[in-house]
């Protein structure tokens, strides 16, 4: 493969020579380490100070204890690190994950450094199935089975955030042919048209429904719970279980879509399977925490920086840098306000926007 | 110390709330407005650990620790303030929190939200049930629906009844008014006026030629936290210029969680209010209330 850097692009091509020459694999147990580290600090720390010892001596107590019924201070820390630290923290790991794999996805997908998530209409599909579920939830709300009912939001936002993109891929395939120009457009149209929906919505909502709706965007970890975590699992593991047989094809689609194909690549069922994979991926992670800034655009970059552009160690490598970004980020959300917490997506974008201008002002080759 | 009983989670039942919260080591964590002023004014205020942005009077609970808005509650930023008890305005949440301390054996009181005199009375009698403090919970009850009847009488008798408009937010340009429903609505009515926006419901934008054809006489806004809205800016409004309110320049700001909080210190709100509304009426003062001294 002669791989000529393209213009206008990143230089995001595997070239052989280069892939040597980074740490690979150093740069794979470093992430690794790094997102276990973020998730024992989300289990360790928080606004109610428990011990590290005490802890683990919660958990293990939890999973292997007599079950003895708790009472008082030693109630409330089982509760905490169990029903808020852990499945918070599983989720934390979950978004990140899952947002930073379908980032660099993207990215390589549309051959496009700025591409993320957001772009096939994610966000604000999603946007607007959850402000209509806040708005108009509470009436139909009863139809849902019992155990499912508080997390109305969450499936809306999902079903709407993947039908969006549902549609967009529609649009932009014509006789077996997905067009990565028309999916962008397609996205834009249909972005504007759900955040012309989401507008109607708030105008229509009470000042209290504005307000949750407002929290909602700004993504938070704050409802996590283990039945959350559950849901979002299978899809994010999916997402990353196929991102290995993925790689191959975005590598090739690096050199260019013609170049992909005459190497033997289907690109147009790599186009269609990237797409949905990443909607029901981010789907489900922006269903659980809202919209997490930044993660999608940035954690690719990062990870590319330290082992290089080849997608084989950059997809695995995003989603361990993802899920330490998120919970790391989330640590500080819950920390900097106590006992109240900023919105993650907050956090995230504040770190987010200056690392990304930064690389902007060329600490690295860089041409969107 | 932090936990206030030797019952497990399952025994826990919301009748206990009124037993634990009786305890002298009793720690409340209390979620709006009304709610903190209602618990100062029954006396535990230094009972309270933490309390929601909302709480922004006595200001003794300005000093306390706040867990954030209302609705968007962190469940371990709550039992970080290590609470026996949490009472809190209806619609605090979320569900996901409220579940959380439950689980956590925390009793949670929700106190139900009514934008009336009875409402508030409502609220005294549940927060003071909550806390086992009966008797001042009755005596707080009976002196606030007094104070209530009194201003309600005043104001029957007076012969005018003004078109006001609430006004909560003013960019860009036009004008975010309190329509029916709002808790500005309710305070309209009790300081005998008419709300010139009645035909919007909730607190919406204005449609600029709509709020011309009101004709309001007087224009109401919000004191304070750095969202006061001047007669200046107001009058400048497309949507006021030639009515009689921007004639006379009747403009009345009051703080927003006394004017808006529907708490033991409404019935001076609606007299202070009215007095701003009817100027020129004769309205006498209500006697003076420990828990409506202050700023």
């Amino acid at each position: 493969m002669s791989a000529a850097p393209v213009p206008g692009t990143l230089e995001m091509a595997p070239s052989g020579a280069a892939d040597r020459a980074r740490p690979v694999k150093a740069g794979l147990i470093l992430f690794a380490l790094l997102a276990i580290v973020a998730f024992l600090g989300a289990i360790a720390i928080g606004p109610l100070s428990i011990a590290p010892g005490r802890v683990l001596a919660v958990i293990a107590d939890a999973v292997w204890g007599e079950g003895a019924s708790l009472t008082g201070a030693a109630l409330r820390e089982r509760v905490v690190v169990m029903d808020v630290r852990l499945p918070r923290a599983m989720l934390g790991a979950l978004v990140g994950a899952g947002t930073a794999v379908a980032g660099a996805i993207m990215q390589g997908v549309f051959r496009n450094a700025l591409a993320d998530p957001g772009l096939v209409g994610i966000a604000p599909g999603a946007g607007l199935a959850a402000v209509a579920w806040v708005v108009f939830g509470g009436a139909v709300a009863h139809l849902l089975p019992l155990g499912l009912q508080g997390l109305g939001l969450s499936l809306a936002a999902f079903a709407g955030g993947l039908l969006t993109t549902l549609v967009i891929a529609r649009l932009a395939t014509r006789g077996g042919q997905t067009s990565v120009a028309t999916l962008l457009f397609a996205g834009l149209a249909l972005g504007a048209l759900a955040s012309a929906g989401t507008g109607v919505m708030v105008f229509i909502a009470s000042e209290q429904q504005t307000r949750e709706f407002l929290f909602w965007t700004m993504g938070s970890l704050g409802g996590a719970t283990w039945l959350k975590a559950a849901l979002a699992a299978p899809f994010v593991f999916a997402l990353v279980a196929l991102s290995p047989f993925l790689a191959r094809g975005l590598d090739a689609m690096a050199l260019g879509e013609a170049e992909a194909f005459h190497v033997g690549i289907d690109v147009n069922r790599l186009k269609r399977i990237c797409v949905v994979a990443v909607a029901a991926g981010v789907g489900a992670a922006v269903a659980a925490a809202g919209v997490v800034a930044f993660i999608g655009l940035m954690v690719p970059h990062l990870a590319r920086l330290v082992i290089g552009p080849g997608h084989r160690a950059l997809l695995p490598a995003a989603a361990l840098l993802g899920a330490a970004v998120v919970l790391g980020a989330d640590i500080l959300a819950r920390m900097i306000a106590a006992p109240a917490e900023l919105p993650l997506g907050v956090v995230t974008a504040l770190i987010g926007a200056p690392f990304f201008l930064w690389l902007l002002m060329g600490r690295r080759a860089f041409a969107g | 110390m932090l936990g206030t009983c030797g019952a497990s989670a399952s025994e826990i039942r919301p009748q206990d709330a009124a037993a634990q919260g009786a305890a002298r080591d009793a720690r409340i964590v209390s979620i709006g407005g009304a709610v903190t002023e209602i618990l100062f004014a029954l006396g535990v205020g230094d009972k309270v650990v933490a309390v929601d942005q909302t709480s922004q009077f006595p200001a003794a609970a300005r000093a306390l620790p706040q867990v954030g808005y209302a609705r968007a509650l962190s469940p371990e930023g709550v039992l970080s303030a290590g609470p026996s008890l949490i009472i809190a305005i209806e619609g605090a949440g979320p569900k996901s929190t409220l579940d959380v301390l439950k689980a956590a054996s925390v009793p949670v009181v929700i106190v139900p939200e009514v934008h009336t005199p009875e409402g508030v009375v409502e609220k005294i009698r549940a927060i003071a049930k909550a806390v086992g403090e009966d008797a001042r919970g009755r005596a707080l009850a009976d002196a606030v629906r007094a104070d209530f009847a009194a201003v309600e009488a005043a104001v029957t008798a007076l012969p005018t009844r003004p078109k006001a408009v609430f006004v909560l937010a003013a960019s860009g340009g036009s004008a975010t008014v309190g329509g029916t429903g709002t808790s500005a609505d309710a305070m309209l009515r009790l300081a005998g006026a008419t709300n010139a926006m009645a035909s919007v419901h909730g607190y919406k934008p204005a449609v600029d030629e709509a709020a011309m054809a009101a004709d309001p006489d007087a224009v109401v806004v919000m004191k304070g936290s750095g969202q006061e809205l001047p007669p200046e800016t107001i009058f400048a409004l497309p949507a006021f210029m030639g009515t009689p309110a921007a004639r006379d320049r009747r403009h009345v700001a009051m703080w927003g969680s006394y004017l808006l909080g529907f708490g033991p210190r409404t019935p001076q709100a609606v007299l202070d209010l009215a007095r701003a509304l009817h100027p020129g009426a004769r309205l006498a003062d209500l006697p003076p209330r420990a828990w409506a001294d202050g700023q």
